[in-house]
């Protein structure tokens, strides 16, 4: 039978292994061949507007990447579905947005804030999803397809 | 209770216990929110009442480890705690710093990442209170006349949880970098150290329970922080599938994920096999439930459930869905809140020196609240699946979907209800048990 040392054993050996692959992977996964969220695009903009999703809790209602919350919609390709134009709305009215009946917190973002976030779901738009992308939004399906 | 300075617990029971009912109090906002009855929308929206219904969460869990370390440190180490006035410096910071992200939620105070929304000058607090947490905690452990297995488990998970903080607090220009390292805080703790945390108290509260040999225990306990490990850590994969990074994790999380429930069923069936074993019939009957119960839970909830959208090609379709926050529901409940209900329930008669373990209202607890999580679960599910139906495999609108399914968090709400009520007669039994005393120590357990 498996004695007490020889378990801490399969304990201790098998959590270093693991870890170290799981470095090992990371740091391959973030190599610049094997980048594919076109880092190299966030520009100045994109980065304002990721801080104003951060401050504005934008993920404490919507998903994107598929991470947040299940309140609202998923928010990437969203330029994709409704165009810059309506988004800008939603983003810059000062009164509560109510589509369905659901209400969103009523930002009034400035215009120039609105063109962050716009900036920041753009540049979200053209990561390389593994196939997700295709599955939020009909119109990337439509791309593939093709 | 053996040593004086195990009373410190009662305290961080005590905040625990406050801040479970206001979590439920914000779930039930969010829960009447879906189902149009959003009259605090301007106070308290829901992005607000998630971040402190999520965060509470955390805050009373971690509140319920560190007093569990301090009950069983001092018993496990055979000494008094190193110093019991900075045990309740550290209670109270811990509390202040709580209340300010909480109260700081409300005016926009935060960065909206889940689970992580402290904001980052607070992070330092935190930091700095667990480092005193730990400092007891360890200065206790190695001066003490022994170190256990369970003991020194137990430490690990409390030092590699406050480790992993870490990586959480580094700032990202890229959502995708953001989101991949806030996975080594929120996967890693939960699918990896807080098993050990669990793991520790499970084991502790088998020995005391079943009566089975230390040795016998703790072999098997290496065994599941052993298999928690070799799946949990590359299981951290089935979080990138779908955020933007390298297509290699969908094999390695793929795999390693689908093996995480082994650990689940390893702690199930160890749970009910040592008290098979033991002789020792501990008259505490209300502890056991709890402690059987939550290895049992658990691996519905994080094994049984996790396993239902882990393999990418589900999660493809299930990833950011209600799914999600089915399986979220059960297994923080399986897992994690009911190993702390159990310690809190073996502790408090030997703190006390009440002996409130027969009462119906224990047992009404205990139902009620597992039964009223299960319906919760399934009330979940069904929305869920519903939704990835709809929504994701027939392009449906979100709120066209959303609204076929208002009538599953009618069903939420009142089973929430259920849980609710088991919730309150749990802490009416807290509150009857009264303060800790001295005069416990004299007596048997
Ligand atoms: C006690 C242990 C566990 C707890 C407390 C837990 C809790 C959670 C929570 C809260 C989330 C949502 C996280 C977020 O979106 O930020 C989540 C996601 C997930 N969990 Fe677990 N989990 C546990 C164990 C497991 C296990 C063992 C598996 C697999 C077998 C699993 C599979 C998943 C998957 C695949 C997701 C991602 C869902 C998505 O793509 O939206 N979990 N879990
Ligand atoms: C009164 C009882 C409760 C109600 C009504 C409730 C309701 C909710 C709702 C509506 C959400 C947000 C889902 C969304 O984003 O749309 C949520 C999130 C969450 N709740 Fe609860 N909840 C309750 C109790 C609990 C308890 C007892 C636990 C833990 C043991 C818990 C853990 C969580 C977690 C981990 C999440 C995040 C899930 C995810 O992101 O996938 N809740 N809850
Ligand atoms: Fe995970």
């Amino acid at each position: 039978m498996l004695s007490k040392k020889q378990a801490r054993t399969f304990f201790l050996g098998g959590t270093v292994v693991t870890f170290l692959i799981f470095i090992g992977l990371t740091i391959y996964s973030f190599s610049k061949e094997q980048d594919q969220s076109n880092y190299e695009n966030i520009t100045e903009q994109v980065v304002r507007g990721k801080h104003l999703w951060e401050a504005s809790n934008c993920m404490g209602c919507h998903t994107i990447l598929g991470e947040g919350a299940y309140y609202a919609p998923e928010l990437t390709k969203v330029i994709d579905r409704r165009g810059k134009g309506y988004i800008k709305a939603v983003l810059t009215t000062p009164n509560p947005w109510a589509p369905n009946g659901r209400k969103m917190v009523a930002y009034g973002f400035s215009d120039e804030e609105a063109e962050d976030l716009i900036a920041f779901f753009d540049w979200i738009d053209d990561i390389d999803l593994n196939g997700f992308d295709t599955v939020v939004s009909p119109i990337a399906k439509e791309k593939t397809n093709n | 209770m053996k040593y004086k300075s195990q009373k410190v617990a009662y305290w961080f029971f005590a905040l625990s216990m406050l801040l479970l009912v206001l979590q439920l109090t914000y779930g039930f906002i969010m829960g009447f929110a879906r189902i149009g009855l959003d009259g605090l929308h301007d106070f308290i929206p829901f992005n607000t009442a998630r971040a402190v219904h999520t965060n509470l969460l955390v805050v009373w869990l971690l509140s319920g480890f560190m007093g569990a370390a301090y009950y069983i440190i001092p018993e496990e180490a055979q000494r008094e705690l190193v110093n019991v006035k900075l045990a309740y410096v550290q209670l109270i910071s811990l509390a202040l710093v709580g209340v300010a992200a909480v109260i700081g939620y409300h005016f926009n105070w935060w960065e909206g990442r889940k689970f992580l929304e402290i904001p980052r000058q607070l992070d330092f607090l935190v930091v700095a209170n667990v480092l005193l947490f730990l400092g007891l905690i360890l200065a206790t452990l190695f001066k003490g006349k022994r170190r256990t297995t369970t003991a020194l488990v137990l430490s690990m998970g409390l030092l590699f949880a406050a480790l992993l903080y870490i990586p959480g607090m580094l700032p990202f220009d890229s959502q995708v970098t953001d989101s991949f390292f806030r996975w080594w805080v929120v996967h890693l703790w939960v699918e990896g150290v807080w098993e050990l945390i669990m793991g520790g108290i499970l084991s502790f509260l088998l020995i005391k329970l079943t009566g089975v040999d230390r040795e016998v225990i703790e072999k098997w306990l290496y065994v599941i922080v052993g298999l928690t490990f070799l799946s949990g850590v590359l299981g951290t994969g089935h979080h990138y599938y779908y955020i933007g990074v390298n297509k290699i994790w969908l094999i390695v999380g793929g795999i390693f994920s689908a093996l995480e429930p082994l650990a689940f069923l390893a702690m199930a069936l160890f749970a009910v096999n040592m008290y098979r074993k033991g002789e020792k019939r501990h008259p505490n009957k209300l502890a056991l439930f709890w402690t059987l119960g939550a290895a049992i839970v658990s691996f519905l909830g994080a094994g049984l459930l996790g396993f239902a959208h882990t393999l990418p090609q589900t999660n493809l379709y299930t990833h950011g869905t209600l799914v999600t926050a089915m399986h979220g529901h059960l297994a923080f409940w399986g897992a994690y809140a009911m190993i702390v209900l159990a310690i809190i329930s073996y502790s408090m008669p030997n703190m006390t020196g009440r002996k409130l373990y027969l009462s119906a209202r224990g047992r009404a607890a205990f139902w009620l609240s597992n039964i009223g999580m299960i319906g919760m679960t399934v009330a979940f599910g069904v929305a869920g699946v519903a939704q990835v139906y709809l929504e994701r495999k027939f392009k449906m609108e979100f709120m066209q979907v959303q609204n076929e399914i208002s009538i599953h968090f009618v069903v939420l709400l009142l089973c929430a209800s259920v849980l609710t009520f088991g919730i309150i007669l749990y802490i009416v039994d807290f509150i009857k048990h009264g303060r800790p005393t001295d005069q416990a120590l004299e007596i048997k357990q």
